[in-house]
């Protein structure tokens, strides 16, 4: 029985945490939130140079060649230092659909491109309000072409390339929908930046018309290769997630020790100590939950749509408990745009709903359980 | 990462999964299995067949493997003793009468106890021939365990105990009690503690068991009148009983079970076969979502445990967060028992196994939650735990800490 990381993947997570202090501490993550950039350019860079970009590309594409527990650990960290980069998008997404549905000759092209930082890829699949379901799926394909719009596609107005969704037959049904590669800086394509309740990740709106696009993976598959790739990305946000609410726990406990009120810290008043109790004990089971989910993505296992799941209900209940009480800790000084509680609000509340929101994923949990033991 | 055993642990899960085959007291298969959430096994003598059944394994080696040869030990790691448990299977639930005696009273006496205390007692908890309560809270000593009142006065070279304790498990079935004691009511509460071994046969212990709120009677009163102990079964100095309880409560922490249940499964299965008018009530979207968070906590847990595990298996010692295990299995048993009569409707008041739902398990787990959330440290304290030790959060402000425990006020009128 060993549900912990080796040594070594320990090693690789207190690297990317030294390096994250050192490139991305919160005036980093501020200068996106206030200034006009909408990504932090020079931490992406030195993000590929460092080879984090590409940890679970084999070294045949210029990537690192390990695997996705080392993924895991560089992804807690990232959530930690809420990272103002495309990494979810690139990595999580763009480069997963390329490893599982790609050519050869697209691999070739775009991931060791994706592993150095050099091009940045995403996922565009959203087109409006509620569940993405094949039949809210309207942007079609005719031929090698696009014509449709999507919103909001994260990162969509700084990535060079998307995997986008689209409609390559006329049902409602799953086979329907097939997966297109779409160089976003051609002609035929709009693009524009979108607000959302997290400013330091961008996102767009992208209009595609009569745009180039060349199919990734067999046409009618595409559904089945996002519901799979969700489910990596999953385990993957959730290792995003733990580590924003572990920050968010040590905020609220940091204040709590420092912050005087009635002649005592106020971390030893029993409702703030079981408020902080209450947050450790939803980010340990979280955490134990994304370890099952790292293990079942790491080896391929049965169990992998369960565990995703699961890790993603799980992570996503922790990060919006702890980032909402840790503004509570805080008192008044939490809802200013000065302190930082915000900022682990904002992100929780983006990663809670952007690959499909909590509910969606009970729904998803609950019928996956019900097919295991009707198995 | 792996939920795979090492080559060593993989041949000895085998070895202990044969024998158990061999030599489990299968007569007992249904008695057993029908017990569960506060419902004792019925139909067979308890104690008879937890005795038979440790002395069995002691004679094969099984007992106590992380003791000490010389005490009836094998000096194994503690993950041996994981596994065991793993593939006892409902025969745990005869082993749980030793539960106090090999993972709490036992190791406080090889860390405190005399040589003579040792070779008393160690080797026969191991082979079943003793078994043990802890004597710890008192009707006005619950959450504030120093605050006891039970007096031991020295009379010669013996004790006198006047007092009484509550809510002390498996008294009714002990051998023996480890019994905390107040020796000086003028220093701090803390200070003027002592403890015992006292053996439950003694003239003046009174054992009568409480018939708590779900009509089970698990925990028992224990009085004691004039009980005399010699001088010999004190165990730490005089006054010293705090320290030596601390050790206790610390090896309770690290009692790793294989995680409470939290009633998951049971409440999955209701609703996959509840029919409602819109199909099985497991379609209801709303349902679903309740579901997936108990789901997620479930598993939560579940992996929590396999964490510790890891650490063990490693040879690293838990902390104290293992104290999640039970705040979280206790309120989600109590809310999911909630919801599955809601489920049932006006049938959901019935608590006849014939005529209720999964056999009246939600109504019995409805009717025994509230206790889990109190016994052995209740959801507060369990939260203060958290607070303090794993996130270094102040202890609570204590206004009787240095006061004499004489003059602590003890009502709240003035």
């Amino acid at each position: 029985m060993n549900l912990e990381f080796s040594d070594q993947q320990l090693q690789l997570k207190n690297e990317a945490r030294r390096f994250l202090e050192d490139k991305c501490p919160p005036q980093a993550v501020r200068a996106i939130l206030d200034g006009a950039a909408p990504f932090d350019r020079a931490l992406w860079k030195a993000l590929g140079e460092m080879g984090f970009l590409g940890v679970a590309i084999p070294e045949a594409y210029g990537g690192m060649g390990a695997g996705y527990l080392e993924l895991c650990v560089v992804a807690e960290e990232m959530g930690r230092a809420l990272a103002p980069v495309p990494f979810s998008s690139s990595v999580f997404l763009a480069s997963e659909f390329l490893m599982l549905a790609g050519s050869e000759s697209q691999k070739q092209t775009y991931l060791p491109r994706l592993a150095s930082g050099e091009t940045i890829g995403t996922f565009a699949f959203v087109e409006g309000q509620g569940q993405v379901t094949p039949q809210s799926v309207r942007t079609r394909a005719t031929g090698d072409r696009l014509t449709g719009s999507k919103l909001p596609v994260p990162d969509g107005d700084i990535a060079d390339f998307a995997i986008v969704a689209a409609r390559t037959g006329a049902g409602a049904d799953e086979q329907s929908i097939s997966l297109f590669l779409v160089d976003l800086n051609a002609d035929g394509i709009t693009r524009t930046p979108v607000n959302t309740v997290d400013p330091t990740r961008s996102h767009a709106r992208i209009e595609f018309a009569s745009a180039a696009a060349q199919p990734l993976g067999p046409s009618g598959e595409g559904w089945s290769i996002i519901t799979r790739i969700l489910d990596r990305a999953a385990v993957l946000t959730a290792f995003e997630q733990v580590g924003g609410a572990d920050r968010a726990l040590e905020m609220g406990r940091d204040y709590a020790l420092e912050r005087m009120a009635f002649g005592r810290p106020i971390g030893s008043f029993q409702a703030i100590k079981h408020m902080l109790a209450d947050m450790y004990v939803q980010a340990t089971l979280a955490r134990s939950n994304a370890y099952y989910g790292a293990w079942a993505l790491s080896t391929g296992a049965a169990e992998l749509p369960e565990a995703a799941a699961t890790a993603r209900v799980s992570a996503t209940q922790a990060f919006l408990h702890c980032a909402k009480n840790n503004i509570q800790v805080h008192g008044g000084m939490g809802f200013t745009w000065a302190f930082d509680c915000h900022l682990y609000y904002r992100r929780a509340n983006l990663l809670a709903v952007n690959l499909g929101g909590l509910s969606q994923w009970e729904r998803l949990l609950i019928s996956r359980l019900r097919r295991r033991n009707a198995a | 990462m792996n939920f795979d055993d090492t080559p060593e642990e993989a041949a000895f899960r085998a070895e202990v999964r044969a024998w158990i085959d061999a030599n489990a007291p299968k007569h007992l298969d249904a008695a057993l299995s029908e017990a569960g959430f506060g419902i004792s096994p019925t139909g067979f003598d308890f104690r008879t067949e937890a005795r038979a059944w440790q002395k069995k394994k002691f004679d094969a080696g099984w007992a106590c493997m992380q003791w000490p040869r010389e005490y009836g030990g094998q000096a194994l790691p503690p993950i041996h003793q994981v596994i065991w448990q793993q593939e006892e299977g409902i025969y745990s639930s005869l082993s749980r009468l030793f539960g106090i005696a090999h993972g709490i009273v036992g190791p406080t006496i090889i860390r405190h106890g005399s040589d003579e205390q040792k070779a008393a007692h160690l080797p026969r908890m191991a082979n079943g021939e003793e078994s043990w309560c802890q004597l710890f809270s008192e009707p006005a000593a619950g959450s504030d365990l120093a605050g006891l009142r039970t007096r031991a006065q020295q009379e010669g070279s013996d004790w006198v105990i006047n007092g009484q304790k509550i809510w002390t498990s498996y008294a009714q079935y002990s051998d023996w009690g480890m019994l905390i004691t107040r020796t000086d009511p003028t220093v701090a509460k803390h200070r003027g503690l002592t403890m015992f071994l006292l053996d439950m046969r003694s003239p003046g212990v009174e054992v009568r068991p409480i018939k708590q709120a779900n009509g089970q009677s698990g925990f028992n009163e224990v009085f004691f009148n004039d009980v005399r102990i010699p001088d010999s079964r004190r165990i730490g100095g005089v006054n010293d009983g705090w320290n030596v309880a601390m050790t206790m409560l610390m090896n309770e922490r690290l009692v790793i079970g294989l995680g409470m249940p939290t009633g998951f499964e049971d409440i999955f299965d209701l609703c996959s076969n509840l029919q409602t008018a819109d199909g099985p009530a497991i379609d209801d979207p709303t349902i679903a979502s309740k579901l997936a968070t108990w789901a997620a906590r479930s598993s939560g847990l579940k992996y929590t445990v396999f964490r510790s595990l890891s650490a063990l298996s490693r040879g690293e010692t838990p902390g104290p967060e293992n104290s999640i295990g039970k705040l979280v299995a206790g309120s989600t048993q109590q809310e999911i028992a909630m919801f599955a009569l809601d489920l049932q409707a006006q049938s959901g008041a019935l608590v006849d196994p014939a005529m209720a739902a999964a056999s009246a398990r939600f109504q019995a787990m409805l009717m025994r939650s509230p206790g889990t959330r109190i016994e052995g440290g209740t959801d507060e304290i369990q939260r203060n735990i958290i607070a303090e030790r794993v996130l270094g959060l102040p202890a609570d402000i204590r206004v009787d800490k240095d006061l004499p425990f004489n003059q602590i006020p003890t009502s709240a009128r003035r």
